[in-house]
């Protein structure tokens, strides 16, 4: 299944846009998301961290994605 | 009661106040951030706010409904700006009414300090030389 992840901040830069299209199997998991994301994107993996947010929710490696969840880049976050 | 928001309009911190103020408390704990003019020596000319607007409300939402648990405090308020913020600019006010001092001050401290660990938002400070996303690289 082909899902649109959502990236901000330097995520965005680092993709080339607030949007990236990543293929994955039909049964993928938020950890295989982000290695594939790493793989595409090394400069993701240069940072001092990143979460995925499935659904406006902050995601852990083993949750499954659907093709239709909001997928988002959360690289470290810095407000206030 | 709690009322979180996110503008990008200048941030009224009178009533921000106003609004956390009740008979039945008897103190009120404010934390303004600021535009800070230089980070490490070098001076900052701006700072650009990004969100992920309603993951960021909601996210807002839990910590303000934490403190709520965590502390016998009435009324919790988080106003956040976005967008291109000058020094000396609020990009934040939090303010905790309580009925004592105490829970005010802790509640306070909490929301802030949990808001810059979870709240998707993120601050680009921009220098006469470039400009860098705040915490992004170790």
């Amino acid at each position: 299944m082909k899902v649109n992840v959502l990236a901000f901040g330097i995520a965005k830069e680092i993709v080339g846009g607030s949007t990236v299209e990543v293929e994955l199997t039909s049964d993928a998991t938020v950890g295989e998301l982000r290695a594939e994301l790493e793989e595409q994107y090394p400069r993701l993996a240069q940072l001092a961290s990143f979460m995925i947010a499935v659904n406006n929710e902050y995601a852990v490696a083993d949750n499954a994605l659907q093709q239709r969840d909001e997928i988002a880049i959360i690289p470290p976050v810095s407000g206030g | 009661m709690i009322d979180i928001q996110i503008s990008d309009k200048p941030l009224d911190i009178s009533s921000c106040i106003d609004w956390v103020m009740s008979p039945d408390c008897g103190g009120i704990d404010v934390f303004i951030g600021t535009v800070r003019n230089a980070t490490k020596g070098k001076e900052v000319i701006r700072l650009e706010f990004e969100t992920y607007r309603q993951m960021a409300l909601n996210e807002m939402q839990k910590i303000a409904e934490q403190a709520l648990e965590k502390w016998p405090v009435q009324k919790i308020l988080i106003h956040h700006r976005t967008g291109v913020l000058q020094v000396g600019e609020v990009p934040v006010v939090i303010a905790v009414a309580a009925a004592h001092r105490a829970a005010a001050f802790d509640a306070c401290r909490y929301t802030i300090d949990t808001l810059k660990e979870t709240v998707p938002i993120w601050k680009r400070e921009v220098f006469e030389d470039g400009e860098v996303w705040v915490a992004a690289h170790p």
